[in-house]
């Protein structure tokens, strides 16, 4: 784990560069790793997600928050591939991935993990890991059969996924079926096992849902360690006090919008922010009405972001 | 009631060449349903393609054996190619419901009048086995070894498919341990995470498609060579249920699974059947005739797989802590 | 964790054969082998059985066998395999003073594993010769009738899928349930089938309770998959078919009444008064079905369920009542539509089996859950299979439905009224 000194470094060059920029939504950053533009996706009659324009920057902590139905995870299923949008285009890197696959999309550096944790229930943690690292030689179909062409890489691999093991103080667990563990420890498993694919961008899905408190802290510093490794890590949170405390940057939206962006104690003050977060009450209740008068009401606005914290 | 007779033919069949169809086609669902979860219903088609890709290219069309069970396999990778490219990137239900339909779409027309000429109609197709048993080192005769009881023919059926069956195993063993098996078993457990690691699930799930459809296409063969025929009705979908159940008994996504299925099923099958039969002749049951002591089997057949199903879904072979897993 | 006795199962077979009753299989009326054959039975303008009439079956590749009607009119021919028959009746053997039938030979086809019954007409007024638009009508009319039989299942069959998640495998046994329920009603005591109808379908939908109760509520309460489920479903459908199978009997068996009307012309299309009045009952019960789904509580709650269970439950509705409603209903329907296929194709225990498929291209083609889909989804299945006699060989007919399913599936994945769904 880096040491205090080194974590002030990086957060602290991750303040410096977003300090100056304009409090607005869709703001310019200096050295952005992701950029989209009029991303949309509807469902039915409904628009989930109506992003203009939104850039993350590289090297920095950036909290996507916004109440339940704002189309966070939409638009997270969106970036990486995992649904299709109606309109848009975005970069990573520079190169557009609109269109391209998840799987080619996690092999460019971009990883994320789900909020519904999505450990292999039925491997072991040690083969969770594994199965994490890219371009093995030994998941292609012929050379597969002959241990030897992929004795060494898995080795090697073996020894990165223990390391990572020790670091989420996962090790005492590593025969264990990953179904066996608590729901805190999915998420330390699945975070360690994106780490697996070498990510440049790592996308969090609401890593603290259903965490017990006594797992936050490490969960915390597992996520700041991220950056002081390098990575960019965007996530989707709840939990005001772990945005506030972790993050460098803010991007709130609400209705698929987004509507403000800054650091965070700015934002949380905003008005629209409070607004935003009152509004989305209105919103469950219409949904409710909806059912209880027997309405169809379609599955994908219900699962889109209503799914919290289970 | 002769026990030693229920016994010896029980034995008998449990290694004969029906036990060997159910046991490769058995391992051909294996790798698709056992660790890649896809919910092939449609095995009966891989076993028909490939029997009748042999039967049609040696006795429609006059070819060499050799070139006929290269069309079989042929004709299998084709079959999963076009069962898998519209289905795979849809939801598991569908590849159940498309394989079932385009298993029975091919029973149709295998058996249609329109293609008699092809494909022999109901009554099928023969005389194509030939350079099989030509290359039967065994000469003519009838040979027991303890309880078993074949001739030189079966022997020989029973000889390649054992050996088939032990092959297979072998590649299914090697392909399993590997990272190749851990990405298969990964899309069984949750085919979004596997993708957002950089896996090409699609591809993956061809690929255990094509390989299981070739499992399948060796029990075509073998059951177009036992039985030195092919007809359309020896394909429906029953049998495709039946290598289900034979899998689901061993053991799905255990090596041996299939084996110990295959072995356990057609014992019981057998037995179930001889023993009904004699207590119907010597007058134990009365209230019903042979024909229909002959249909309690399948009756029990779904039953029983109902059952499995229900309390222990590993199979016989399956793992008590993955159980416990279920359980949550 | 196992509480769930071994025995039900069994218990569940029993109740099964209980509700079909125990009793030995009455023969009753021309009871035929299994496998092709051509049979039917030849009565005259007054309904009075002809005897001592050859009918001969030949085919192009050099077929030929006959029958003599015997004392009920009927004969049989067994043919060798699907495909084309010629059907000839020899005129010189006809009673003096029969008028000759209008249409003879009577080219037919075979379908596989199933009986094909051929009615001569003796003595009806002259008509044309059959246009291929007057065969377009007809073939429409029977494709309409056909696609109500497969709507009463493909309700319940698609309901139960919205409401539980469950692939049915055992939906076509509960057809042959009804059918054969009703079968013993009408045959072995002897009540007339509009009555014996009505109480195989209350017996169905009582069998629909008894499962659901007797085995799929229990196994949701264990938690079991729903792949598992769906493979439980599949052992059941063995376990069901080959049940009724030592009951019944591998024979197909008429039931008493109407079972050989004579059509009534309309124009081009020729309908037996049997035929109107079972598609006119089935469409007021799918309409009714549909209104209800519709307009009353149970019916909103139903669809409440069907989108999202958990939020149905936390709003206050009962899902197990609403699944339990689900399933009387789903198994009244299919075993209606049972009987209503039984009255063409005779009763025989494989009837919903092979119906099943085609149950499954209806409701994938109009969506997998939703009810409405479901019934369009029948209908168009039934019209496709039926007008596809016009171009292709009838043997063929399933396979064209079959492939169009597949190719909707490919086009459009959620169905022709489904709804968009996330699809990896």
């Amino acid at each position: 784990m880096p040491d205090e000194s080194s974590t002030a470094i990086q957060r602290d060059a991750a303040v410096a560069a977003l300090a100056d920029l304009a409090r607005e939504p869709g703001v310019a950053k200096p050295d952005p790793i992701l950029i989209a533009d009029n991303v949309v996706r509807r469902f039915g009659g409904l628009t989930a997600v109506d992003v203009e324009h939104v850039e993350v920057q590289r090297g920095a902590i950036t909290a996507l928050i916004g109440p339940n139905g704002a189309g966070k995870t939409t638009f997270f299923n969106l970036l990486t591939g995992f649904d299709k949008v109606d309109e848009g285009s975005w970069t990573y890197n520079g190169k557009s991935i609109e269109g391209v696959p998840p799987y080619k999309v996690a092999r460019m550096g971009m990883v994320r993990t789900f909020q519904l944790t999505k450990v292999l229930t039925r491997l072991t943690v040690i083969e969770n890991m594994r199965l994490g690292a890219t371009g093995q030689r030994g998941e292609r179909l012929l050379p597969s059969i002959v241990k030897a062409l992929w004795r060494g890489q898995e080795r090697e691999i073996t020894e990165r996924a223990d390391d990572l093991l020790r670091r989420f103080k996962l090790d005492t667990k590593r025969e264990d079926f990953a179904g066996s563990l608590s729901g805190g420890q999915r998420k330390l498993l699945e975070m360690a096992r994106s780490l697996m694919v070498n990510p440049e961008l790592v996308m969090l899905d609401e890593p603290m849902a259903g965490v017990n408190p006594a797992l936050t802290q490490s969960l915390l510093g597992h996520v700041k360690d991220l950056r002081e490794l390098g990575m960019s890590v965007l996530f989707v949170e709840h939990d005001m006090d772990m945005v506030r405390d972790i993050s460098d940057w803010v991007i709130v939206m609400a209705q698929g919008k987004i509507i403000a962006e800054g650091p965070p104690h700015e934002v949380m003050a905003d008005t629209r922010v409070i607004d935003a977060y009152l509004g989305a009450h209105h919103d469950q209740s219409l949904a409710q009405i909806a059912v209880d008068e027997g309405l169809d009401v379609p599955v994908e606005i219900l699962e889109a972001d209503g799914g919290d914290q289970t | 009631m002769d026990w030693g007779f229920i016994f010896t033919t029980s034995l008998s069949s449990a290694i004969g060449i029906s036990s060997i169809v159910f046991c490769l086609g058995a391992i051909g669902l294996n790798i698709q349903f056992g660790y890649t979860g896809l919910l092939n219903f449609g095995q009966a088609a891989f076993l028909a393609v490939a029997g009748y890709g042999l039967a049609t290219t040696v006795t429609t069309l006059g070819l060499n054996f050799w070139l006929g069970i290269v069309v079989g396999m042929a004709a299998t990778v084709v079959l999963a190619l076009l069962l898998g490219v519209p289905t795979l990137r849809l939801r598991a239900d569908y590849l159940a419901i498309v394989t079932i339909a385009a298993a029975e779409i091919l029973r149709l027309t295998l058996r249609s009048v329109a293609f008699k000429d092809t494909f022999g109609g109901s009554d099928g197709l023969q005389q194509f086995s030939d350079a099989f048993y030509n290359l039967n080192p065994i000469s003519p005769g009838a040979y027991d070894f303890g309880p078993f009881k074949y001739n030189e023919k079966s022997w020989w059926v029973i000889i390649v498919g054992w050996s088939l069956v032990a092959l297979w195993s072998l590649l299914v063993f090697l392909l399993m341990r590997s990272p190749f098996g851990r990405v298969l078993r990964g899309i069984r457990e949750d085919e979004d995470a596997v993708r957002s690691l950089g896996k090409n699930v699609y591809w993956y799930k061809m690929q255990a498609l094509i390989l299981g459809g070739l499992g399948g296409a060796f029990a075509g063969f073998m059951l177009a060579l036992g039985q030195s025929a092919v007809s359309p009705d020896a394909y429906a979908t029953n049998l495709t249920f039946l290598i289900y159940v034979v899998l689901i008994i061993g053991g799905a996504a255990r090596v041996f699974g299939p084996i110990l299925g295959a072995l356990i099923f057609s014992f019981l099958f057998q037995f179930v059947d001889v023993v009904l039969d004699q207590a119907v002749n010597t007058g134990v049951i009365t209230f019903m005739s042979s024909t229909q002591a002959a249909q309690v089997r399948l009756v029990m057949v779904g039953v029983g797989l109902m059952l499995l199903m229900i309390y222990r879904p590993q199979g016989i072979l399956g793992d008590r802590k993955e159980l416990q897993l279920d359980a949550r | 964790m196992v509480h769930w006795p071994v025995t039900r199962i069994i218990a569940l077979l029993v109740a099964a054969l209980g509700l079909l009753g125990t009793a030995a299989v009455v023969s009753a009326g021309p009871a035929n082998a299994e496998g092709e054959a051509v049979q039917g039975t030849l009565r005259d303008l007054a309904g009075a059985p002809v005897v001592g009439v050859t009918i001969t079956v030949t085919n192009d590749s050099g077929f030929e066998d006959s029958d003599v009607t015997n004392a009920e009119g009927a004969w049989i021919v067994e043919v060798p395999g699907p495909g084309q028959y010629s059907v000839l009746l020899d005129e010189e053997t006809l009673p003096d003073g029969t008028t000759p039938p209008t249409v003879n030979p009577i080219t037919t086809s075979a379908d596989p594993g199933t009986p094909r019954f051929i009615n001569f007409r003796l003595g009806e007024r002259e008509r044309n010769v059959q246009t291929r638009w007057d065969r377009a009508a007809q073939l429409s009319v029977e494709g309409l009738r056909f696609g109500l039989v497969l709507a009463l299942a493909a309700v319940g069959l698609s309901l139960i899928y919205g409401t539980t998640g469950l692939t049915n495998f055992a939906h076509g046994e509960i057809m042959t349930f009804g059918a054969i329920a009703t079968w013993f009603f009408n045959v072995n005591l002897g009540i007339n089938l509009i009555g014996a109808a009505v109480l195989g379908v209350i017996t169905s939908g009582i069998f629909g309770w008894v499962q659901e109760r007797g085995l799929w509520r229990p196994l949701r309460r264990r938690g079991t998959g729903l792949i598992a489920m769906m493979i439980v479903s599949i052992g059941f459908a063995l376990a069901l078919a080959n049940t009724y199978l030592i009951i019944f009997g591998g024979a197909s068996r008429p039931y008493g009444d109407y079972d050989s009307q004579a059509g009534i012309e309309f124009g081009a299309v020729s309908l037996t008064p049997k035929d109107m009045i079972s598609m006119v009952i089935a469409a007021v019960i799918l309409a009714l079905a549909g209104l209800a789904l519709l307009k009353t509580r149970m019916g909103k709650a139903t669809r409440a369920v069907a989108d999202n269970p958990a939020l149905a439950a936390s709003s206050g509705i009962d899902v197990d009542r609403v699944i339990l409603v689900v399933w009387i209903t789903g198994a009244a329907l299919a075993g209606l539509g049972g009987v209503m296929l039984a009255m063409t194709q005779q009763v025989s225990y494989l009837m919903g089996t092979q119906t099943l498929l085609l149950i499954f291209a209806a409701v994938t083609l109009g969506g997998l859950g939703t009810a409405f889909g479901a019934l369009v989804g029948s209908l168009v299945v039934g019209m496709l299979i039926q007008l596809s006699t016009l171009w292709i060989n009838p043997e063929l007919k399933n396979v064209g439905a079959l492939l169009v399913m597949i190719i909707v599936l490919m086009v459009r994945p959620q169905g022709i009224l489904g709804r968009r769904s996330r699809v990896g």
